[in-house]
């Protein structure tokens, strides 16, 4: 099951009619993908290549470029261009809204003790007297930075061990793929509680925290394409032409499965705000006087009784925000990258 | 049938040895002198130190330590909580009742909800109401509970005094489950998400069944329109609903840790989470290890499940 489980990180894929959780459970569960592919054809009128498996060959036969073709399908998805403009001022807002907004956020201020939205703070001060607004700049740049590095380093990893695992096969892929199933079994949330005791988290540790957890799902999703693209003709004359185990899975399989990794890198970076967001709010995320939307919404929930609001609404609606825009995001590239698949 | 059940077992049982394997290893990236100053403090002497060690048998050879691990959980034996200064089972057998309920009540709840919208929804599919509530079902389901709860407690319990914000600590589990004004935010907090996911599949899952060829000869026959939706196609469509629920137990489980923590729920997410604070290592591989075996077992039970309810599944060896 797909860390976008969590909580609802994968909004995309349920509200597409195709899902992630039951398309990547590779193997068990073909009743339930067979009803969801069926179910995007009745809605679409076209074949899910979802639901049978994987892009076929390297060969590209159809007019026009591939990439311009990609990019139509993708620009003609209004939620995937509402998710873009979502994602541009959020980037805009945490980076370069410091540079004009200057706020104090190092040094506490016991006179701006959770004070309410005034002239001076547009969103009001939180416990430690700092202004709001200026600490959900900072606030985001850690979670979009741990987010975005954290999925980067997730799917290397999963993209190397699960196309080892599929390309291997036998004893090798066994072993590889339980290891897995039993990382896989934890619930997810417990597992980062255990990693973030360990290791006293900063924004690097934190990164490789998230990204251990979560490289799982890309293994999973690329040894199953590996094991479909290995059979192919092409990948047979690579090994006829004396082209050695790296090769083909440097060259030939893992450029041949990069629509899918593309896709759930995506979701990935969503995931992994949403695991840092929930970490800063269990109150094991970055450290003071770093800051992020998680431990923001910790701060507020110590003072929910007293009714301040501005410490939970303004941080909740931003982390929601950034999640459903990413998820737009990959939905758009996922029907995108089919398109390709289907125009061949 | 048999045979699927005794093989799923035996994964199952080596998937939890494999989770204890690696809790432990992880457990012992730390220093044994870090892992005994955590019991005995910062400042205790060398001897303290060192007996501290060798009465938890952190000298021994790691195989033997493992296999006294494994010893002492196949025994219900966590260890002791130095930091609660209790034994962790006991902290385990007071909080795991309630998630039980917490989690039990609200799975339940999300599909008593969940399973007549997805069937209203295919019924008036591609009508505004669909549309509505396929918006509502988006909001939810994007909206974590570390930020749905403490909302819900701003707006509910604080602004409008209509629920408690909090679970009052240190209850019995029969006095937690009759508060109701202290359940009913909990509950829907870890619903929302559930019931989300739940109508979405519930409603894909009957649209399909509408296009089957039973339903077609059942309406060629001449039967009435609800008797083809309830007698034919809702009892079809209700077979990938358990296989849904089985695979959304990990998922529940993170979601009551966070919810529990909001509302200071005394359940298992909340003894981890204190646990975690203060460096209580044995507490909280105690109740990760529960949470896994839990999972594992809700895993198995609801793929024997849909064995049972669908006579046409078959489990052959592959």
């Amino acid at each position: 099951m797909h860390a976008g489980e969590l909580w609802g990180g994968d909004a995309g894929g349920l509200f597409s009619g195709t899902s992630r959780a039951f398309s990547q459970d590779l193997g068990e569960f073909e009743l339930a993908r067979e009803l969801d592919s069926a179910h995007v054809e009745k809605l679409d009128g076209v074949g899910s290549g979802e639901g049978t498996g994987a892009p076929s060959g390297g060969e590209a036969t159809q007019t026009g470029s591939l990439g311009r073709l990609v990019l139509r399908v993708f620009l003609e998805n209004k939620l995937a261009l509402v998710g873009v403009v979502i994602l541009v001022l959020m980037t805009a807002f945490c980076f370069l809204g410091p540079l004009f907004y200057h706020t104090n956020q190092q040094y506490t201020d016991l006179n701006a003790f959770t004070l309410p939205p005034n002239a001076q703070y547009p969103l009001g001060t939180d416990s430690n007297g700092f202004d709001v607004l200026g600490r959900l700049m900072k606030g985001g740049r850690s979670s979009l930075e741990v987010g975005l590095a954290a999925a980067l380093v997730a799917t290397m990893i999963g993209v190397v061990w699960g196309a080892a695992a599929g390309f291997f096969g036998g004893v090798v892929d066994a072993l590889m793929m339980r290891f897995v199933d039993i990382l896989l079994s934890i619930p997810t949330l417990l597992l980062l509680i255990v990693l973030s005791v360990l290791f006293t988290p900063s924004k690097y540790v934190l990164i490789f925290v998230i990204a251990s957890v979560a490289w799982l799902y890309p293994a999973r999703l690329v040894r199953g394409e590996t094991l479909t693209l290995r059979t192919r003709e092409y990948v047979q004359a690579v090994r006829v032409m004396g082209g050695n185990g790296r090769r083909i899975v440097y060259r030939h399989i893992i450029p041949n499965a990069i629509g899918t990794i593309i896709v759930n890198a995506t979701f990935q970076v969503a995931d992994a705000i949403l695991f840092l967001a929930a970490l800063g709010f269990l109150g094991l995320g970055v450290h003071f006087p770093d800051a992020d939307w998680g431990s923001m919404l910790s701060d507020g929930a110590t003072y929910l009784t007293a009714g301040y609001w501005w410490l939970i609404v303004p941080a909740g609606l931003c982390i929601v925000l950034v999640v459903v825009a990413i998820n737009f995001i990959g939905d758009a590239l996922r029907d995108a990258l089919e398109v390709r698949l289907q125009r061949r | 049938m048999i045979s699927y059940i005794i093989r799923r077992l035996f994964q199952a049982v080596v998937v939890i040895f494999g989770v204890i394997l690696i809790v432990f290893l992880l457990f012992h990236l730390e220093p044994t002198v870090v892992i005994a100053k955590a019991i005995v403090g910062p400042r205790a002497s060398p001897a303290q130190v060192e007996a501290v060690i060798q009465s938890l048998g952190l000298d021994k050879p790691l195989y033997y330590q493992v296999w006294r691990l494994v010893d002492n959980y196949v025994h219900l034996n966590f260890g002791t909580s130095y930091q609660f200064n209790t034994p962790v089972r006991v902290l385990i057998a007071q909080a795991l009742p309630k998630t039980l309920l917490l989690v039990g009540t609200s799975t339940i709840f999300a599909l008593l909800i969940a399973i007549p919208l997805g069937v209203f929804q295919t019924v008036r599919r591609n009508k505004p109401s669909d549309y509505a509530l396929t918006s509502m079902a988006f909001i939810f389901y994007a909206t974590p509970p570390f930020v749905l709860g403490p909302l819900l407690v701003l707006f509910l319990a604080v602004d409008n005094h209509i629920f408690s914000p909090y679970v009052p600590p240190g209850d019995t589990l029969g006095q937690v489950a009759l508060d109701w004004r202290a359940m009913v935010l909990p509950v829907f907090t870890l619903a929302a998400v559930t019931i989300a996911a739940f109508s979405r599949y519930m409603r894909s899952s009957m649209m399909d069944a509408m296009t089957q060829d039973y339903v077609r000869t059942a309406r060629a026959k001449g039967a009435s329109q609800s008797r083809v939706l309830f007698r034919h196609a809702f009892r079809n469509a209700l077979i990938p609903i358990v296989t849904l629920v089985g695979l959304s137990i990990p998922g529940i489980v993170s979601g009551a840790v966070i919810t529990e923590t909001v509302f200071n729920f005394p359940g298992m997410g909340f003894l981890t989470v204190r646990a975690a604070e203060v460096f209580d290592l044995g507490t909280v591989v105690g109740t990760t290890v529960v949470a896994t075996v839990a999972t594992v077992a809700g895993s198995l039970i609801a793929d024997i499940l849909y064995a049972v309810v669908d006579p046409r599944i078959r489990y052959a060896r592959r």
